[in-house]
């Protein structure tokens, strides 16, 4: 069993409390590396430790502070992504909820490596819990001197301002993040130039993940070869898998990188429920597509998963069952897609719209063997760098690996009507 | 439109709006955090409202008015008293939420989008609620509910309709 470092708190009775995680040891990391580590070093401890960024694309945390321009005096800004909304995804949310001042710890470590007196933590607006919890946290920090200006008498200033989202999936993407957190639409921005240049208020800005951010306190206190020496060796460090959908014991499970699907599903999970067999599993959130049942023993890192033709992504597993209709979940999925684009793009807006339509006609009995070339080819024009964000990619995956593992299912929906093929099947 | 008809927000509501302004080094960025005080202190956001707040933060309304309406959160008509949102994304769906929601709408009588005839609940379906290990999950008002089951939705109905009747019958009180 490996040693948990970010929800090793979580169960401790009153958790939420500066006095109880001052007991366990809270931000004396965090005190010791502003008294006694330069800003620098403390960038290259997080570089050395391999810290990729958990919120989905895996980019390394240490390299996206390296790009702020060093030579610039003016402000630079940490906004922490905190709006946690790739389906199959709940992870953040339960640090925030069970365990705040880890994450202020982390962002104390993160403004202090990238120069930033002033954090942002946009919270989606569903969670009003995490955004109660975290501002009462905040409170008691600011009250103690651990956080706001000369923060532990070290002269160094971290204000931690809370902002709460208001119902997108797009803003957490990084730059429609930073236009709703000034006031706008969640659009997305074109890059370049980066946050890292130009971010909130066009200026300095690093974006991270929550769990990111969680992981910055026990890397520092720890050190680079120990966090190096778990997980795999392009993956270091613990992940917060989620699993969810037809197992007996969903869950978070904080386990090394590189852990498999099986041990995941069948052991943490409990395994498929009803003493059903598995027919497929999302990896990592629903824009990573669906894998088969035979992909189960795939090690969940950012390189196996490539490998496989997916990525890690949020590391959410969706597991189905051998009843599942997979005509329906997609359309569940591209219908998700279809009301959440932000519209700014026409590949990704038109794109969107015709795919859901299409995948309804096919659960409604409608559909003909020419729509499932045609949902290749609004994914093969919408996707890789034809708009300003990533978003057609997201839908494309699940659309496409639907069609390659499960096209018979697709096939016989056109010759059974709107009847479904499986047996037990609720539409 | 004479002086006694202006809509005016309370002393405390301007307040709290301009004292958002200290966390950002551009105002605008107060807009989405003021639309959430005035729609908890009036319910919903009427033209009104958003002319007022236009005028305090010195945004125009019609900037307001497209900001907001990119977001699902926001409410532009008053509603019933309560909010469920029952998740319809993939691993509730797994696991019964459209039975969930078809429950929930036979025990209110209404569809989703609808407000129930005592005004007082508003059922809405929405995309994922970021709690997919605990499916189903309902939301409402931002206490979320897991694990929900047909039974357990009529108790957790009765219970805000409880709570209703409380604050019914004691007025002004916390």
């Amino acid at each position: 069993m490996s040693e948990k470092y970010l929800t090793a708190r979580i169960d401790v009775e009153n958790s939420t409390s500066l006095e109880t995680i001052r007991q366990l040891g809270g931000y004396a990391t965090a005190e010791r590396i502003v008294k006694e580590m330069s800003r620098d070093e403390v960038t290259n401890v997080v570089l050395e430790a391999n810290l990729r960024g958990r919120g989905g694309a895996g980019f390394p945390t240490g390299r996206k502070w390296t790009f702020m321009p060093k030579d610039f005096d003016g402000p630079r800004y940490l906004a922490v992504n905190a709006d946690e909304g790739e389906p199959g995804t709940c992870k953040d949310r339960i640090l925030m909820e069970r365990d705040p001042h880890l994450l202020l710890e982390g962002i104390i470590i993160a403004c202090y490596a990238i120069k930033s007196k002033d954090a942002y933590i946009y919270i989606r607006g569903e969670y009003l819990k995490s955004y109660q919890v975290l501002e009462k946290a905040i409170a008691e920090a600011e009250a103690a001197g651990i956080l706001g200006s000369n923060i532990l008498g070290t002269g160094v200033t971290v204000r931690v301002h809370l902002h709460r989202g208001a119902g997108a999936y797009i803003c957490g993407e990084e730059t429609s993040l930073m236009e709703s957190l000034e006031g706008h639409r969640g659009h997305p921005r074109p890059k370049p130039p980066f946050p890292a240049i130009a971010g909130l208020w066009q200026k300095p800005t690093a974006v991270n993940n929550v769990e990111t951010i969680a992981n910055l306190p026990a890397i520092l206190e720890k050190g680079a070869a120990w966090y190096k020496s778990i997980g795999t060796e392009q993956s270091s460090g613990n992940l917060l898998y989620q699993v969810s959908g037809h197992v007996n014991t969903p869950g978070v499970f904080e386990l090394p990188l590189g852990t498999t699907a099986r041990e995941l599903i069948e052991e943490h999970g409990g395994g498929v429920w009803k003493d059903r067999a598995l027919k497929a599993f999302i990896p990592g959130g629903i824009s990573t597509g669906y894998l088969p049942a035979d992909a189960i023993d795939v090690a969940m890192d950012h390189t196996a998963l490539m490998d496989v033709g997916t990525m890690l992504g949020t590391g959410g597993i969706i597991v189905m069952d051998e009843e599942t209709d997979i005509v329906e979940s997609l359309e569940i999925l591209t219908s998700f897609y279809r009301h959440e684009t932000c519209g700014q793009c026409a590949p990704c807006r038109e794109g969107c719209a015709w795919t859901h339509k299409i995948v309804k006609r096919i659960l409604d009995g409608k559909g003909t063997p020419a729509d499932l070339d045609q949902l290749e080819e609004i994914a093969q024009l919408s996707e890789r760098g034809r708009t300003i964000c990533v978003y057609p990619d997201a839908i494309s995956a699940p659309v496409r690996s639907a069609l390659k593992h499960f096209k018979g299912e697709f096939l016989a929906r056109m010759e059974n009507g709107s009847q479904s093929v499986l047996p037990g099947a609720t539409s | 439109m004479n002086e006694t008809d202006q809509f005016v927000f309370s002393e405390e509501l301007e307040t709290a709006i301009l004292a958002l302004k200290d966390h950002y080094p551009d105002p605008h960025a107060v807009v989405i955090p003021a639309l959430y005080q005035v729609q908890d202190a009036y319910g919903h956001l009427s033209d009104e409202s958003l002319i007022r707040l236009g005028d305090l933060l010195n945004v125009p309304a019609a900037e307001i008015l497209g900001t907001l309406t990119f977001y699902t959160m926001f409410r532009r008509k008053a509603e019933g008293q309560f909010h469920i949102n029952v998740c319809k994304n993939l691993s509730c769906h797994l696991t019964g939420s459209r039975d969930l929601r078809k429950h929930i709408e036979t025990s209110l009588g209404i569809s989703v989008g609808e407000t129930s005839a005592d005004g007082l609940f508003t059922l809405g379906e929405v995309e994922c609620l970021g709690a997919c290990t605990e499916s189903p999950v309902i939301e409402v008002d931002g206490e979320y509910h897991f694990r929900v089951t047909p039974e357990k939705a009529d108790e957790i109905l009765d219970d805000y309709r409880r709570r209703a009747g409380e604050e019914r019958r004691s007025p002004g009180a916390d």
